[in-house]
């Protein structure tokens, strides 16, 4: 908290102060980014791409729509299954929403970041909270006492946990070339990156790991049960497959923990490929000019990857599940592996 | 003629009926038994398939139409012909023009009437761009039961063309009525004929992007390749006709083989469909080049207009003398045909409909022993069936 | 391995489909949405809204209440007996109309009424958007099928080739 701290002034917070602070913080972000990422791709990038416009009247062209979404979900009634057990229901959406939650702990948005901690174990905390979910998943499946719920439950599972070992590889490249866990570290790392030679601005680590790029977009896709891979929540088989049961509030909040760890794992993807906060235009590392920029910069590349992964969950098909299993264990862990030797090798070539 | 069971009693023994059916199909196997609908956004209306599972493999498939039962074919007992004609067009009401076609056509063969050739001609234009309409709905929806979203829009986008030419010369878009014994209803309006070749273009630009998008989409041929594969004699066995037939081989084209009198199929020159493959993808690419021979042939059609009356000489009030006759036309479900029979009076004494979803989907049970459950989904996407077609 | 190009393709035609919706109306783009109640397709000349009623012409001869498959016309008249049309002649029996509503809630616009009225008394308006509150409002008496012939449009001419002739709608009072 010292940059609030230099803000403000010569105030120093105490401990609990500034926890609470990073709290409102948080519980703000967190909506407003799932928020924002809802209303401008699900709305309207969606409604451009099928020639149609969108939600219109609710606010200026709008953009008001999802507070009358929210407004509408929380007056609906609060159903639980006859046969549904209460506790484990009612927890379900709860648990998604914490790991959700919990991802945002560890991004950096500057060089010394208000909110979050530098975690020395960065990406790899934000890959064992990211698999949290499966477990909300499973609980609303089951507890619901339906079998279509069952199914999609099930298949969430399966889905989940098996696009988490690409994941984990994929970010294992980036993790060869800038040596450290750290995602503070690794964007630090992206402001020295000079691939070809000494010339030039620092690159992005994309240019170098593009098929894991790749890789990792398609398994945050498929953590996200996007399309093509949102077998858990076929609309057209199993009519949202383990949120079938839920309405109001709960179901709100399955609708904001999606677009919330949208927005967090696109900020992850931007972090570890796109160079996060940094961008090389000469500004000095120390100036405190980072701490306005920084967000800007990083918002604005948690944008580009959001259109990127709806736009493919707009133009595909979903995949059966077996093919989805299939895809993941027969090619891209593969593809992973190979390319991590390919980037480990170079690394200790070249430096 | 129940008058002698009081009612309460009769109702008792049909509700224990009932509820023994019921856990029958419950615990009668092992495994899960899903319902597929009644309500449910990838059946096509209200139709019911009870699946019973083993893990996500099917292990036996039963659908169980009449959720959707209006009982067209007691109907047409008490209307007269033209009555008929408008209740008809809602059995398929996605291509309903060419529901009106094989009834009038029966009709006029029984009272050995020949429709005027510019009649016969903008029958025929209307009968292709009720299979436009109809077709282009199949191939948006497929992007729906896939996944695909996108594609749904663009279907009923360039639908509208269509719709909105069918509108401009009937006055219905969906429900044109526009078929009468002896002719059509009325002619074409000014500047009908430059407006409806542009539509075609729509149609034929609309082709190219879903295949772009859908058919050529790998995950789409992934998910369709290789399932639901329907061999030539199952098919020919089980009575699927229209694409579902020439997907699986079988050269058979009711408007080229047994084309009734009163459409001009012979004067245009097209082509017949095949695929050696059967499989769901197989069902899907030959209705997309279906899609494109329609508008082909509707471009060659709207060439060649013959100038003439619309209407032959009928008497106003229409008694078609007895005698039966049975017409089938290639609609763009399958293969419809009506049996008419009549007595001679106002109304016809019995006309059995032969529709082509009901037998389309008499193969499901068949083709769904053993494959996933989004495979089901796949099957009956490409199987296509529009429920007011099954269940009359 | 999925081979690329499809999987591409497809991508470029939902890009293609946003670009197209976000183009300015001048230079060709646009979303194909009519925003409804701020703007209005028109529909065609022909298309079925609702059935207008001459009442000059019609003479109560019920053909149009027999032959509608929904019964949804209810016509009453009355006979009565106007002079003769010369000195010395017999006075004619003539059809009055007291009655004649059409329940546009089971009404489905097929048209058969229209076509078989034999003296072009009802005709057909494009105009749809008469919903009601209450399911019995939407019973059109006499008075109010009239004031629907305002809004019939007129016949349109026909295209070339064809021996139809274009009806006259009559004269509005």
């Amino acid at each position: 908290m010292t940059t609030v701290a230099t803000i403000l002034g010569d105030v120093t917070p105490s401990y609990w102060q500034s926890t609470l602070l990073r709290v409102l913080i948080v519980g703000i972000v967190v909506p407003t980014g799932a928020l924002v990422l809802a209303i401008a791709f699900l709305f309207k990038v969606m409604a451009w791409m099928q020639s149609r416009l969108g939600p219109y009247e609710a606010g200026p062209k709008g953009l008001l729509q999802l507070v009358a979404e929210v407004g509408k979900w929380l007056q609906k009634e609060d159903l639980v299954p006859q046969g549904a057990d209460r506790i484990v229901f009612k927890a379900a959406p709860f648990v998604i929403l914490a790991s959700t939650f919990l991802l945002y702990a560890a991004l950096p948005t500057g060089p010394d970041p208000a909110w979050a901690t530098s975690l020395p174990t960065g990406i790899y905390f934000v890959l064992a909270v990211g698999s949290i979910s499966v477990i909300g998943v499973l609980m609303a499946g089951w507890a619901s006492a339906n079998k279509y719920a069952l199914i999609g439950g099930i298949r969430a599972a399966g889905q989940l946990i098996a696009y988490e070992l690409p994941m984990v590889l994929a970010a294992v490249g980036v993790v060869v070339l800038s040596g450290s866990l750290n995602l503070q570290e690794i964007v630090m790392a992206q402001t020295q990156f000079h691939a070809f030679g000494d010339w030039g601005p620092a690159l992005p680590f994309i240019v170098v790991q593009l098929p894991l790029f790749v890789v990792f977009m398609a398994a945050v896709q498929a953590e996200l049960s996007q399309s093509p891979f949102d077998m858990p929540i076929a609309e057209s088989e199993i009519v949202s497959g383990y949120q079938v049961e839920y309405s109001g509030f709960r179901f709100l909040v399955f609708f904001l923990a999606e677009f919330a760890t949208a927005f967090g794992f696109a900020a992850i993807v931007s972090t570890l490929f796109l160079g996060g906060w940094y961008l090389p235009i000469g500004l000095d590392l120390d100036s405190p000019l980072w701490y306005v920029l920084g967000p800007i910069i990083l918002f604005t590349k948690i944008m580009i990857v959001s259109f990127i992964v709806f736009w493919v969950r707009f133009s595909y098909p979903r995949f059966r599940e077996d093919q989805l299993q299939k895809l993941a264990w027969k090619w891209m862990i593969p593809i992973s592996l190979a390319w991590i030797t390919v980037t480990s090798v170079a690394v200790v070539v070249w430096q | 003629m129940t008058a002698t069971v009081p009612d309460n009693q009769q109702l008792a023994y049909v509700a224990a009926k009932a509820a023994d059916a019921r856990v029958n199909v419950e615990f009668e196997s092992e495994g899960m038994t899903l319902n597929i609908g009644p309500q449910h956004p990838a059946t096509h209306g209200t139709l019911r398939i009870v699946a019973k599972l083993d893990g996500e493999q099917v292990v036996s498939c039963e659908p169980i139409p009449g959720y959707m039962h209006r009982g067209y074919e007691k109907l047409t007992e008490v209307r007269t012909y033209p009555q008929v004609t408008t209740l008809v067009n809602r059995l398929d009401w996605v291509g309903s023009f060419a529901n009106e076609v094989p009834f009038i056509l029966a009709a006029e063969k029984l009272m050995d009437v020949e429709a005027p050739p510019r009649a016969q001609h903008i029958r025929t234009i209307l009968f292709e761009m009720s299979r436009l309409a109809n077709i282009v709905l199949f191939l948006g929806d497929l992007g729906a039961q896939m996944g695909g979203v996108t594609a749904v829009f663009y279907g009923f986008r360039d639908r509208e063309f269509v719709l909105n030419q069918i509108e401009a010369v009937t006055g219905g878009r969906f429900h044109p009525n526009f078929d009468r014994i002896g002719g059509i209803k009325d002619d074409l309006p000014k500047g009908w004929i430059a407006e409806t070749k542009v539509a075609m273009d729509k149609v034929l630009a609309f082709c190219d992007q879903i295949e772009d998008l859908l058919i050529g989409n790998e995950i789409f041929q992934m998910r369709a390749r290789g399932v639901g594969v329907i061999p030539a004699d199952i098919a020919l066995s089980y009575g699927l006709s229209g694409a579902n037939l020439r997907a699986s081989g079988v050269d058979w084209d009711t408007r080229r083989d047994n084309c009734a009198p009163g459409l001009v199929y012979d004067k245009v020159d097209w082509k017949v469909i095949t695929h050696p493959d059967g499989d769901s993808f197989a069902r899907c690419w030959v209705r997309l080049q279906e899609v494109r021979e329609s508008a082909k042939i509707c471009q060659q059609l709207l060439d060649t207009i013959p100038a003439g009356p619309i209407m032959a000489k009928v008497p106003r009030i229409i008694k078609v003398p007895e005698g039966e006759a049975y017409v089938e036309t290639e609609n763009p479900l399958g293969v419809m045909g009506y049996y008419v029979v009549s007595k001679g009076e106002l109304t016809p004494f019995r006309v059995k409909i032969r529709t082509p979803s009901f037998n389309n989907i008499s193969v499901v049970p068949w083709v769904a022993k053993g494959v996933y459950v989004p495979d089901v989904i796949t099957i009956l996407a490409s199987l296509y069936f529009i429920l007011g077609d099954i269940d009359k | 391995m999925p081979k690329l190009p499809g999987l591409i393709k497809g991508l470029g035609v939902t890009f293609g489909e946003m670009v197209q919706t976000l183009k300015p109306d001048r230079m060709g783009g646009g979303p194909v949405t009519v925003q409804y109640p701020h703007e209005k397709e028109e529909p065609t000349p022909r298309a079925r809204g609702v059935i207008a009623l001459h009442e000059e012409n019609c003479t109560a001869c019920m053909l149009c209440a027999r032959e509608c498959p929904d019964w949804c016309i209810y016509i009453e008249g009355h006979k009565y007996l106007a002079p003769p049309r010369r000195e010395g002649g017999k006075p004619r029996q003539k059809n009055a109309l007291d009655r004649f509503s059409i329940d546009f809630s089971l009404c489905m616009f097929c048209g058969i009424c229209v076509e078989v009225c034999p003296f072009d008394a009802l005709f057909w308006s494009p105009e749809f958007e008469f919903s009601e509150v209450k399911i019995a409002d939407l019973l059109h008496d006499k008075t109010r099928l009239g004031e629907w012939m305002e809004t019939v449009p007129d016949f349109e001419p026909y295209e070339a080739g064809s021996e139809a002739k274009v009806k006259k709608v009559p004269a509005r009072p």
